[in-house]
């Protein structure tokens, strides 16, 4: 009995299933399903099958207790993608512009440092860790909740193009399946089972991004989190997760320590000697243009042209209004 | 009933379509039969009215009503006529005919006007463009409402004041000239505009208007309320260089067709700035209705168009705001023709960073979801954020800031800018070498489109004007390069 009839019946009838089923229903379901045929659909819409069975299916996802059935791909990477060492970096869906910033970095320099980041391809800091790993170059694995023919969310169209020319994006679900609220802590599961250690940015209280965490700890998995102020809503969640134990994440190489890997050195940068006055005052924390202008005593011409240089260089984002050193 | 020896006479005048003008003969007609009245030539309600009004107009001067079956024809007749404003000109028509003034005194005059019932003479909206279009039409006077004759003045026609029907009679027949309009109060002066002193802190966004002003370009502010964007925005008229003669009857011409004018100031000299609320629709913001007036743009014509709550105006009525920032001008297409207006204005649009308002507040937690969030930045089509050329985040200042002294006052930003938009106006500035590869590498690392790269380019000009450099420097680049629209409003 081949797991892909599980995963199609699963559709079929749009519930969850990871083992065979002892109903009449599967039984005359899994006598009518014609495996060949339905790889050669999948195929031609540019999808792959990796059963639970096949060698090259992760064996991390297999560890855990209740793996899929199998992954469908869709994307320009090798499976072998999956084999690599992976990292989960996941948060909030409206996260801050802080937020934001620390999910592209991380995810730039786990890419960068040859690790794999895996997230969920939804908006906020999904999204930004999936940027961070595209812009390093490195190939990323985005886990969708819902059928692995859909671009969900519809917002992310762009990215998930973007993620499948050099990673994959990946689902336990056949084409056609809709996304359901419930399917979400599903795929949290995948993303988390797919990863040797998990980052959690930045979450609310009862965040899916907690959940992801607990079945990371649960399969005994690493579980980082993102210190925050601790008045933010935004960050009382990965708190909390502090508090519990997971591992403070204050810069990338905490996770890179994990698996014994060094953090790529970035090549110094030159800059004016305006612009290095203002960066030591992004130093002490993020500012708007106007503060800045009064700690600088700078006009407001000079020091806009001197944070451009800054974000040129890559030494500072703006968002919001503020600027944080990078 | 005197004999009548004359039964047909015409007066001529001019019919406002948007801002230009068809000349309009009006011609009455008297002829025994059942007395009675009648408006032909394709008259609207308000036109119909006249009847009513000249009837009385007439009696109450003292003068006959003819006891005959009256035809008056406004020609040509496939026009359209709309308004009161031909209200004088049937009068005298109907008197002309009717023998009680001389029909030839009419051959020099274009006579324009709404009649009370008590025959005194109201003024209408357009007087300038009628003025100018009588004058064009080799009609050296024009009697116009007493109110409207400095309005008329500034075309050159030579306005004759009239206070009542009996006012223009009389001159007619050569009894007496009516006296000059003087208004009681003499002249008002334009209110002084808003100053910058009352902004403290915000430097970069008062470096932005600075920029704004002297290059002529769009401008975006965005963040929590109670920043100071409004008062930023409207304190844009106050640093432009004021209206050319040329500007100013320009501005004039639409202000009154749109029947905005003051009587104790006919000629516009302030740069207007108009600020419509978010509630208005695509017509009155961009011009509209069946007898096309001017929208919010063309009366911000050679000023400044302030849209508070930019992302609260509904998406057809911001959509319909790029024809006109693109061309400086905007064309209704009417069944009864088509109406150009001008509207080459500086917008500045202010907006929340998100839909509760609190992004970019560092005291208060932005409440927003994803979806109410996306779909607030959707509705600021790409397109129309490309047209500001300038964006600028106003976070909120901390109480520090407030507790500044005041800020610099406009006059001397007014000079610096007319200084700099001298220099603009000589020559195109040269690029560096270096700043060339500024850009270049910008595009690279910013998400910056062609239409950033673009907007980049013109402000870099405009800042090395501003800073009396002949060529564009990388400093001016990137200092043109902090205010593209931030990544968080979906826009390169």
């Amino acid at each position: 009995m081949s797991e892909l009839a599980l995963a199609a019946f699963a559709a079929e009838t749009g519930s969850h299933v990871v083992r065979a089923p002892r109903d009449r229903t599967f039984r005359v379901f899994a006598r009518g399903f014609d495996e060949a045929a339905y790889l050669g659909r999948l195929q031609s819409e540019g999808v792959r099958w990796v059963a639970r069975s096949a060698p090259e299916f992760p064996p991390l996802l297999r560890a855990i207790h209740d793996p899929p059935p199998g992954l469908f791909l869709r994307g320009d990477a090798d499976a072998d993608l999956l084999q690599r060492a992976a990292v989960a970096v996941v948060g909030a869906r409206s996260c801050s512009p802080y937020g934001a910033q620390i999910a592209r970095m991380i995810g730039r320099d786990l890419g960068r440092a040859g690790l794999v980041v895996v997230s969920g391809l939804a908006r906020g800091i999904d999204g930004e860790a999936h940027r961070g790993a595209l812009e390093s170059g490195a190939g990323t694995v985005g886990v969708l909740g819902c059928g692995i023919d859909r671009d969900y969310p519809a917002a992310h169209r762009e990215l998930a193009a973007r993620i499948r020319a050099t990673g994959l994006t990946v689902s336990e679900y056949a084409p056609g399946v809709e996304p359901a609220p419930w399917r979400f802590p599903a795929r949290n599961r995948i993303i988390a089972g797919l990863s040797a250690a998990t980052v959690v940015v930045e979450a609310r209280d009862r965040s899916g991004a907690l959940i992801t965490a607990d079945l990371a700890l649960e399969e005994g998995r690493e579980v980082f989190a993102v210190p925050g102020e601790i008045t933010s809503a935004l960050s009382s969640g990965t708190n909390d997760l502090l508090k519990l134990g997971a591992i403070p994440l204050t810069r990338s190489a905490d996770v890179l320590d994990v698996f014994g890997l060094t953090s790529l050195e970035t090549e110094a940068v030159e800059l004016g000697s305006v612009a290095e006055e203002v960066l030591a005052r992004l130093g002490d924390g993020p500012a708007s243009a106007d503060e800045l202008a009064r700690a600088t005593g700078l006009d407001a011409g000079t020091l806009a042209s001197a944070l451009t240089e800054l974000e040129l260089a890559g030494c500072a984002v703006a968002g919001g209004g503020v600027y944080r050193a990078n | 009933m005197p004999t009548v020896h004359r039964v047909l006479a015409r007066t001529l005048t001019h019919a406002l379509v948007g801002l230009e003008t068809r000349r309009v003969e009006v011609e009455a007609h008297l002829e025994n039969g059942v007395p009675g009245f009648a408006i032909v030539g394709l008259a609207d309600r308000a036109c119909q009215e006249a009847k009513h009004r000249v009837r009385s107009g007439i009696a109450s001067a003292e003068l006959d009503w003819p006891i005959r079956r009256i035809t008056v024809n406004l020609a040509p007749a496939a026009l359209r006529k709309e308004g009161s404003a031909f209200d004088l000109p049937i009068a005298l028509a109907i008197l002309a005919a009717s023998g009680q003034i001389p029909r030839d005194s009419l051959d020099d005059h274009a006579a324009v006007g709404e009649l009370a019932l008590d025959g005194r003479l109201r003024p209408v909206g357009g007087v300038l463009a009628l003025a100018e279009a009588a004058l064009e039409a080799g009609l050296p006077r024009l009697l116009c409402a007493a109110r409207s004759s400095p309005e008329a003045a500034l075309a050159g026609i030579d306005p004759v004041p009239v206070r009542h029907l009996a006012d223009a009679v009389a001159y007619l027949r050569g009894e007496r000239v009516p006296e000059p309009w003087v208004p009681r109060n003499g002249h008002r002066a334009e209110p002084p505009a808003l100053d910058l002193a009352d902004l403290r802190g915000q430097e970069r966004a008062r470096r932005a208007l600075e920029i704004v002003a002297t290059g002529g370009h769009n401008l975006l502010l965005a963040g929590p309320p109670g920043t100071g964007k409004t008062m930023l925005a409207r304190r844009l008229p106050g640093i432009l260089p004021p209206l050319s003669s040329a500007e100013a009857i320009e501005v004039t011409r639409i202000h009154s067709v749109a029947g905005m004018l003051a009587a104790e100031r006919p000629l516009v000299t302030a740069r207007p700035l108009r600020s419509p609320h978010y509630s208005a629709s695509v017509a009155a913001l961009v011009g509209g209705g069946p007898g096309p007036k001017p929208g919010e743009v063309s009366l911000a014509h050679r000023g400044v168009l302030v849209l508070d709550e930019f992302a609260e105006f509904q998406r057809p009525a911001l959509e319909a705001l790029r024809q006109p920032l693109e061309d400086g001008v905007v064309s209704i297409a009417r069944v009864g023709g088509r109406a150009v207006f001008p509207a080459r204005f500086q917008l500045v649009a202010a907006m929340n960073l998100c839909p509760c308002g609190a992004r970019g507040d560092p005291a208060a937690d932005c409440k927003c979801s994803p979806q109410r969030l996306s779909a607030f930045r959707d509705k600021l089509s790409r397109a129309l954020l490309d047209r500001f050329d300038l964006v600028v985040a106003m976070p909120r200042p901390r109480a520090a800031e407030l507790a500044a002294p005041p800020g610099e006052p406009s006059e001397p930003v007014r000079h610096r800018v007319a200084a700099a938009r001298e220099r603009l106006d000589v020559a195109r500035a040269e690029w560096t070498k270096e700043a060339t590869e500024l850009l270049d590498l910008a595009v690279e690392r910013l998400p910056l489109s062609g239409r950033g790269r673009a907007r980049a380019r013109r402000v870099a000009e405009t800042i090395a004007a501003l800073a009396s450099e002949p060529a564009v420097g990388a400093e001016h680049l990137s200092e043109a390069l902090a205010y593209r629209s931030p990544t968080e409003l979906g826009a390169p």
